[in-house]
């Protein structure tokens, strides 16, 4: 009901409105001629100032601003390019060395192996060598030695024999028949003695 | 306060009355508001080109933006040959856009819902856009009223429409922003006229639609300066680049 009784409200105040607006109108405005060639004249003279001092000074600028900016930008990309192409290069470089004194340490290090191994090794000839050469010296000694021995036996065993008997006896004997005794024995049981 | 919503329209002396021979060139409101516009444009676009800093700052990018902006709507619309053109639309943008703006604010004066302000405007566009076109393809611009793949039968008839919508131009571009603008205003007007009718309990509602008005307006005020600068970079396509 309230509702009713505002949107009438409403839709009847038009009518007196409209008729106010009836009363006092007297057409558009804009038909009277009167200030016609004033503002025809203001609009040319506004305007006309307007564009000459936009063309000639503003936009000009502003244009200039936009390309340097642009430009700049641009450049500063190319230059952080070239930067960022420098460190690459660099950074290549850098890897190359790296890798090259690796290689280099490497070899060094074989080298120095290699050398060291063959020091050893000609050192271990040499006294192989040597021992090899100690080693034949004493076996001769030995072998010497050991083709002296019997005869020597047999010699101190003439002897001994020979005192013994003389001592035993009391007379003197041939010390020939004794060794004649002494070799065949030694002959017959040298193998026993000297374990050959 | 006049209850009246075209007194709104009114044009009235403001100082003493200045005659040029028969011609009556006084200040007045409109004139006043013409040079409102202009000075601010002049101030805010030189405020924005004083500094070139990389990093533009609010003015600048305002500038810029307002530059991008319109030299992209022309070179979309009537390809590179216009850029000789861009200044002048470029001003012509912004004038339209400041005027329709400044009407906006309670109790000033739109220029451009004026028929004589958007006539003068609207005829200038046209005799040069004509007379650019006859000096880039001389006689052959009349080509323009003779589309290509038509009939010859109807050629006669096509022709004729052509060269009635062709002088109609001016016409259709000051009228579509006088009325605009006359209307929107007017409308604003009458609403605002209800809310002191209807008092505090009826007012309510022409209120909300005032407000709501307010934001199509100003809508309306930038459209209107968008499609008369667009309107004229297409006349000026037309006599630029002959696709007939």
């Amino acid at each position: 009901m309230v509702k009713k009784i505002y949107f009438q409200s409403i839709f009847f105040s038009f009518f007196f409105i409209k008729e106010a607006f009836a009363a006092e109108s007297g057409g558009m405005p804009q038909l009277n001629p009167e200030f016609w060639v004033s503002q025809i004249f203001w609009l040319i003279l506004t305007f006309g100032i307007m564009y000459l001092v936009l063309s000639k000074l503003i936009l000009p600028k502003i244009s200039n601003n936009l390309e340097s900016r642009k430009s700049q930008i641009l450049e500063n990309i190319e230059a952080a390019e070239k930067q960022r192409e420098d460190s690459n290069a660099k950074l290549k470089e850098y890897d190359e060395i790296i890798s090259k004194s690796k290689l280099e340490a490497n070899s060094i290090f074989n080298q120095a192996r290699e050398k060291a191994l063959k020091d050893i090794g000609a050192k271990r000839e040499v006294l192989d060598k040597q021992i090899d050469n100690e080693i034949a010296g004493a076996e001769k000694e030995i072998d010497a030695l050991r083709k002296n021995a019997p005869d020597k036996i047999n010699k101190i065993a003439i002897e001994t024999s020979s005192e013994l008997l003389q001592k035993l006896i009391g007379a003197e004997v041939n010390n020939s028949s004794i060794s004649a005794i002494v070799d065949d024995l030694s002959k017959r049981n040298g193998d026993k003695y000297y374990g050959n | 306060m006049a209850a009246n919503p075209m007194s709104q329209f009114d044009v009235y002396r403001i100082g003493p009355e200045i005659k040029v021979g028969a011609f009556d060139i006084s200040f007045t409101n409109a004139s006043l508001f013409m040079i409102l516009s202009t000075v601010s444009i002049l101030l805010i676009f030189n405020l924005g080109s004083k500094k070139n800093s990389i990093l533009p700052n609010k003015i600048q990018l305002l500038a810029e933006l307002s530059y991008t902006f319109v030299s992209k709507m022309i070179s979309d619309t009537a390809g590179s040959k216009a850029k000789p053109y861009f200044a002048f639309i470029f001003s012509l943008f912004m004038f339209v856009l400041f005027c329709n703006m400044f009407g906006m604010i309670p109790y000033t004066f739109t220029v451009t819902s004026h028929i004589i302000v958007t006539f003068v405007l609207a005829a200038f566009i046209f005799i040069g856009v004509t007379v650019i076109g006859f000096i880039k393809h001389g006689f052959g611009y009349l080509k323009l009223f003779v589309p290509s793949g038509v009939p010859a039968v109807l050629l006669p008839l096509i022709v004729v429409i052509e060269i009635i919508s062709y002088l109609s131009r001016p016409i259709s571009l000051s009228v579509r922003l006088f009325a605009n603008m006359m209307a929107g205003h007017t409308m604003m007007k009458v609403f605002g006229g209800f809310v002191i009718s209807l008092g505090i309990v009826g007012g309510w509602l022409p209120l909300s639609f005032s407000v709501a008005l307010t934001g199509l307006e100003i809508l309306v005020a930038f459209l209107q300066a968008y499609v008369f600068a667009i309107l004229t970079c297409i006349y000026l396509n037309d006599a630029l680049n002959l696709h007939h």
